[in-house]
C-alpha cells in the first residue's frame, strides 16, 4: 500500500478542536503561537521574501532584462513544453488507474499501488540516472540511438521523459481515495439505467471527482515545472538548448550572476504561489460540495 | 483469467483500464527502473562492494542519514507546534499561514536551494546574525540540515493536522473535569492519539530528506567526505561516466529507502488514524 | 414479465450468502423478501438485477436465461437503499438519464422525453422540484426521485433494496402505502427487500421469509402470519411468549414459560403464543390456566400491554383491549389467571 496521501488542508472541524482548546492555559496558547509563528517566519516567510528581494536587488530594469534573455526564454519554453506533455499523459493514466483500482477487486492491487508510487519515493537524482542508463552514450540503447542520430539524454526528449517519470503518480494518488470514498452506487445506478461504461464514466464519475482531479493536476504541474534533480542529471547543462527554468537558475547562480538567477527564480516562486492559491480554491470548493451533499440528508420529510 | 479476479466485475472497463495501467506503468517506470539492476550486473561483486561501502560512500550515507534525521526531529517538534496552533487557536492571518505551509512542497527545489544558501551564507541576512554567535551555516552539515528542515516541514504538519482536527473535544473536556491539567491531558489523553501520525509524518520527512538534491546541493559545499550528500555523490560518478559505481551506490540507497517505505506501510496497516489509500 | 431464480448459490469468502435458493415471481406481482441482516435477501435482489453474479444457479426472465447478462442489458429498474441519485444533476436530469443514454435508434425525441419526465415527476408528486438538486431534497423526496428515475425507462421489473430503511417511521408508513397504490396503478413486476415485517405484510402480494441464505417460507401475508411454517417465521413476524408444553390428544398444554435458551426434554415441546392471544381473567380460564401476578400495565396505545409474572418470576407479555381492561379493573399486584387462545407448536 502506498504512503499517506498529503490530503488537502481542511480547516473544517475547527469548531470542536477550538472548543477543546478553550481549556488550554493562556500562557501555553500564546507561547505556542509565538514559537510556531517565529519558526514559520524563519523557515517560510524569510526565504520567500528573500527570493523577491534578491531578484530586485539590481533594480527593476535589470530584472526585466534578465527575464527577456533568449536563454531565459528558451528555458521557459522548455519548462512549459515539459509540463504540457507530462500533465495530460499522467492525467489520462491517473483516470485509468484509479478506475481500475478503486472500482475492482483483484489480486496484486497493493503491489500495483506500490509500483505506481516508485517515482514518488525515489530520489530525483536516481530518477534521472535511470534514463541516462537507458539512453546515455554507454546506456542500454546508447549505440542504437547513436546510429540513428537520435538524442534523448542531454536533449529535450530526455528532460521531458524524466519529467513524465517524476510526476507519474500525482494524479492517481489524489483520485484513488476520492473514488473509494464516493463508492460506486451512482455508477451502478447508471448501469441499471442502461448507460454504457464510457457514458457512465463521463457523465457520472468525472463530475463527481472533478475537484480531486483538478487538485492532482495542479500538484502534477507544479512538480513538472519545478523539477530539478532528475532533469539535472539528464540535461548535461548545455546552455540555451537543454535547460528548463530550474536548471537555468542553477547555471546563472554558479556563474555568480545572482540577480538574474533570482529573477528567474522569482518567476518560479510566483508559480508556486499561484499553485498554493489554486490549491486553496479547489479545497474550498470541494469542501463546499461535500458539505452540500451531506446536508439535507438530515431531515427526512 | 477468471482465477485472477476476486469476483466477476459488475462495472465495465476492467480489462481496458488494467491493460493501459500496466502498459504505461511498465513503459515509464518499470523498464527504466530495471536498468538500474542490469547495470550493476556489469560490476563484479567485489567491485560493487568496494565502491558501495568505500569510505567516500560511507561518509555520504552517514551525512545524508544524520542530516535527514536531525531535520526530521526538528520538524517533528516544530511541526507539531505549527499544526497545533493552526487547528486549535485563532490568530490573525491564520488561513494565510495555513496555505503557506505547503510552500516547500510547491516551490521548485532549485529556488529553495539558492535562496537558502544566500540567506545563510556568511554575508546573508541570517548568516550574519549567526556569525555573531560564531555559527557557520552555509557549506556545513548545519546548512544541509536547515535545507532539509525547509523541505520536510509540510510532511509533518499535513500528516498531524487531520488527526488533531478529528480529536474528540469531549474526551478532553472529560479529562479536565476530572482534574487533569494541560500537561497531563496532553501527555495521557492526546499524545497517544497523535503519536502514530506524528511518527508517520517524521518518517515521511526523513525519507524525503534522504533523497533530496536540489535544495541541498547549493548550500552543502559538496566537499567529499565532509559535506557531500549521497545524491550528489551519485551525480558526480555519473558525470565521470562511472555508471557502474553510480548505480551501485544508488542501489544501496534505494534499498534503504524502500525498507523505510515498507516499515511505513506496515505501520499504516495497523489502521492508525491516517489517510491511506484503499 | 415473470422472474425465476433457480438454485442460486453465492458465497463471499467463507460466508454463504445464498444456499441453492429458488424463487418464482409471477408477472405483475409485488413480492417482499423479508428477513434479518445477513439472510441473503439483498444479495438475491442484486443477483436478479445483475449487480452481482451467482456462483451457481440461473436467473430467467420470462423463461430466458439472463444469468450472464450485465445489469445494463437486463431492463431492470433498481432503487438503491441510499438512493444513489446523481449528485451533480438536477432532479429532472436524474429522471431523464435513462432516456438520454438510449441508443440513437431507440431514443425518444426531446419533447417526448420532457413529457415523460414530467409525467413521472407528477406521479411521485415532485414536479415542483424538477430543477432542484439532490442535496436540496429530504430523504423521502430523494427516494421518490430514485423511483421515478427507475420507472422512466419502463423496466420489465422493479427492484427495491430496503427502499424506506433510512427514513423516519411516519414517512416510512406514508411511502409504503403510496408504493402499494403505485403498484396497483402500473402493475410492474416488483420485488422489494425489507427487514421490517410490518412493511412486508402491509404492502406485498406475497411474502418470502429468508434466513441464513435459505427461504423459510413463502406465501400471502395472511399465510405466513397465521400459518407460519416454523418457529423462525413465527418469531420473526411478531412478538411471542415461549412456553414449555406437552401435547396430548392433539392439544397442547402449556406449563411454565421458557427462560433463556429452551432445552426440550422428552415429551416436552415448545409452544409459541402471541401476546394478544392471551386471555386474562380473575377466575381460572379453561382450557389451560396459569396463575400469574400483574407486574406492569401500559395503557398508552391501541391495546393495553400487561406484563405478568408466574410464581417462579418468569415474565409473560399479554395485550388486551381497553374494554376488557376496564371490565377487569386490573391493577398492579393483582393475582389473576392467564390462558392462551391459540398456541403454535413446531
Amino acid at each position: 500500500m502506498a504512503t499517506t496521501v498529503l490530503t488537502p488542508t481542511t480547516l473544517r472541524a475547527p469548531a470542536t478542536a477550538r472548543r477543546a482548546a478553550r481549556q488550554d492555559p493562556a500562557l501555553v496558547r500564546n507561547g505556542l503561537i509565538v514559537v510556531g509563528l517565529c519558526f514559520l517566519g524563519l523557515f517560510l516567510i524569510l526565504p520567500l521574501a528573500a527570493v523577491f528581494a534578491n531578484a530586485l536587488s539590481a533594480g527593476c530594469a535589470a530584472y526585466w532584462a534578465a527575464i527577456r534573455q533568449p536563454d531565459a526564454l528558451s528555458a521557459v519554453r522548455l519548462t512549459l513544453l515539459a509540463a504540457l506533455i507530462a500533465v495530460p499523459l499522467n492525467l489520462v493514466f491517473g483516470l485509468a488507474a484509479s478506475w481500475c483500482m478503486a472500482r475492482f477487486d483483484f489480486a496484486g492491487k497493493e503491489l500495483l499501488l506500490t509500483l505506481i508510487d516508485i517515482p514518488f519515493t525515489v530520489s530525483p537524482v536516481i530518477s534521472g540516472m535511470i534514463f541516462v542508463l537507458l539512453f546515455g552514450a554507454q546506456g542500454l540503447f546508447g549505440d542504437w540511438l547513436l546510429n540513428h542520430n537520435i538524442k534523448i539524454v542531454f536533449a529535450a526528449p530526455g528532460i521531458i521523459l524524466a519529467t513524465v517519470f517524476v510526476t507519474f503518480p500525482f494524479v492517481t494518488r489524489e483520485l484513488i481515495p476520492t473514488m473509494l470514498a464516493l463508492g460506486s452506487d451512482e455508477e451502478q445506478a447508471a448501469l441499471t439505467l442502461g448507460a454504457s461504461g464510457w457514458r457512465t464514466f463521463f457523465r457520472i464519475t468525472l463530475p463527481n471527482i472533478k475537484w480531486s482531479l483538478l487538485y492532482g493536476v495542479i500538484l502534477c504541474n507544479a512538480r513538472a515545472m519545478g523539477e530539478f534533480g532528475a532533469v539535472s542529471v539528464v540535461s548535461g547543462h548545455i546552455r540555451g538548448l537543454t535547460n528548463t527554468m530550474p536548471l537555468y537558475v542553477e547555471i546563472l547562480y554558479n556563474d555568480y550572476q545572482f540577480a538574474p538567477a533570482f529573477a528567474i527564480a522569482s518567476l518560479l516562486a510566483m508559480l508556486a504561489l499561484v499553485t498554493l492559491v489554486a490549491k486553496s480554491i479547489v479545497e474550498w470548493k470541494s469542501e463546499r460540495d461535500l458539505a452540500a451533499s451531506a446536508a439535507g440528508a438530515g431531515d427526512n420529510r | 483469467m477468471s482465477a485472477f479476479f476476486k469476483k466477476k466485475s459488475v462495472l465495465p472497463g476492467f480489462g481496458l483500464t488494467l491493460g493501459w495501467t500496466v502498459f504505461y506503468l511498465s513503459l515509464i517506470v518499470l523498464i527504466p527502473v530495471s536498468t538500474l539492476f542490469l547495470k550493476t550486473a556489469s560490476l563484479t561483486w567485489s567491485q560493487f562492494w568496494s565502491v558501495a561501502t568505500g569510505p567516500r560512500a560511507l561518509a555520504a550515507y552517514r551525512l545524508s542519514f544524520v542530516a535527514s534525521l536531525a531535520a526530521a526531529l526538528v520538524n517533528g517538534v516544530f511541526g507539531l507546534i505549527v499544526s497545533w496552533i493552526l487547528v486549535r487557536y485563532r490568530f490573525p492571518l491564520r488561513r494565510l499561514v495555513d496555505g503557506l505551509v505547503d510552500l516547500p512542497f510547491a516551490l521548485p527545489t532549485a529556488v529553495a536551494g539558492i535562496v537558502l544558501t544566500t540567506l545563510y551564507a556568511p554575508n546573508g541576512w541570517v548568516g550574519t546574525q549567526l556569525a555573531k554567535v560564531g555559527i557557520k551555516a552555509a557549506y556545513t552539515p548545519l546548512g544541509i540540515t536547515v535545507a532539509l528542515i525547509f523541505i520536510g516541514l509540510p510532511f509533518v504538519v499535513r500528516t498531524i493536522q487531520p488527526v488533531l482536527q478529528d480529536l474528540d473535544a469531549e474526551v478532553e473536556e472529560a479529562a479536565h473535569s476530572l482534574g487533569a491539567n494541560f500537561v497531563q491531558t496532553f501527555r495521557r489523553v492526546l499524545l497517544p492519539e497523535i503519536l502514530p501520525a506524528w511518527i508517520t509524518g517524521c518518517t515521511l520527512a526523513f525519507a524525503r530528506g534522504l533523497g533530496e538534491y536540489g535544495s541541498v546541493v547549493f548550500i552543502a559545499g559538496n566537499v567529499p567526505m565532509r559535506t557531500e550528500i549521497t545524491p550528489l555523490l551519485i551525480m558526480t560518478k555519473l558525470d565521470e561516466f562511472e555508471y557502474g559505481q553510480a548505480t551501485a551506490i544508488a542501489l544501496v540507497f534505494l534499498m534503504a529507502a524502500f525498507s523505510l517505505m515498507l516499515v511505513l506501510n506496515l505501520m499504516q496497516r495497523r489502521k492508525v488514524a491516517l489517510p491511506v489509500l484503499g | 414479465m415473470n422472474i425465476e431464480a433457480r438454485e442460486i448459490t453465492k458465497t463471499f469468502g467463507s460466508f454463504v450468502a445464498l444456499d441453492r435458493v429458488s424463487l418464482r415471481v409471477e408477472a405483475g406481482e409485488l413480492v417482499a423478501l423479508l428477513g434479518p441482516s445477513g439472510s441473503g435477501k439483498t444479495t438475491l435482489l442484486r443477483i436478479v438485477a445483475g449487480l452481482e453474479f451467482p456462483d451457481s444457479g440461473s436467473v430467467l426472465f420470462d423463461g430466458q436465461d439472463t444469468t450472464e447478462r450485465s445489469a445494463q442489458d437486463r431492463g431492470v429498474g433498481f432503487v438503491f437503499q441510499h438512493y444513489a441519485l446523481f449528485r451533480h444533476m438536477s432532479v429532472y436530469d436524474n429522471v431523464a438519464f435513462g432516456l438520454t443514454v438510449k441508443r440513437r435508434r431507440e431514443r425518444l425525441p426531446e419533447a417526448k422525453i420532457k413529457a415523460r419526465v414530467h409525467e413521472l415527476l407528477n406521479l411521485v408528486q415532485l414536479d415542483w422540484l424538477a430543477s432542484h438538486y439532490p442535496s436540496q431534497l429530504s430523504g423521502g423526496q430523494r427516494q421518490r426521485v430514485a423511483l421515478a428515475r427507475a420507472l422512466a425507462v419502463e423496466p420489465r421489473v422493479l427492484l427495491l433494496d430496503e427502499p424506506f430503511g433510512a427514513l423516519d417511521a411516519k414517512v416510512r408508513q406514508e411511502l409504503r402505502r403510496w408504493l402499494r397504490r403505485l403498484h396497483d396503478e402500473i402493475h410492474v413486476t416488483s420485488i422489494f427487500v425489507t427487514h421490517d415485517q410490518e412493511e412486508a405484510l402491509e404492502v406485498a402480494d406475497r411474502v418470502v421469509v429468508m434466513n441464513g441464505g435459505k427461504i423459510e417460507q413463502e406465501g400471502s401475508p395472511d399465510d405466513v402470519y397465521h400459518e407460519p411454517a416454523n418457529a423462525f417465521v413465527y418469531n420473526f413476524l411478531g412478538n411471542i411468549n415461549l412456553f414449555h408444553a406437552r401435547v396430548e390428544n392433539g392439544k397442547a398444554y402449556i406449563s411454565e414459560p421458557v427462560n433463556g435458551k429452551p432445552i426440550p426434554s422428552n415429551g416436552d415441546r415448545l409452544a409459541y403464543v402471541r401476546p394478544h392471544l392471551m386471555n386474562i381473567g380473575r377466575e381460572p380460564q379453561q382450557p389451560n390456566p396459569l396463575p400469574v401476578r400483574v407486574m406492569h400495565i401500559n395503557s398508552a396505545g391501541p391495546l393495553v400491554k400487561v406484563e405478568l409474572a408466574t410464581e417462579r418470576g418468569d415474565r409473560i407479555q399479554a395485550q388486551i383491549s381497553h374494554e376488557r381492561y376496564q371490565e377487569l379493573l386490573l391493577r398492579e399486584d393483582d393475582d389473576v389467571f392467564v390462558s392462551p387462545r391459540d398456541v403454535k407448536v413446531f
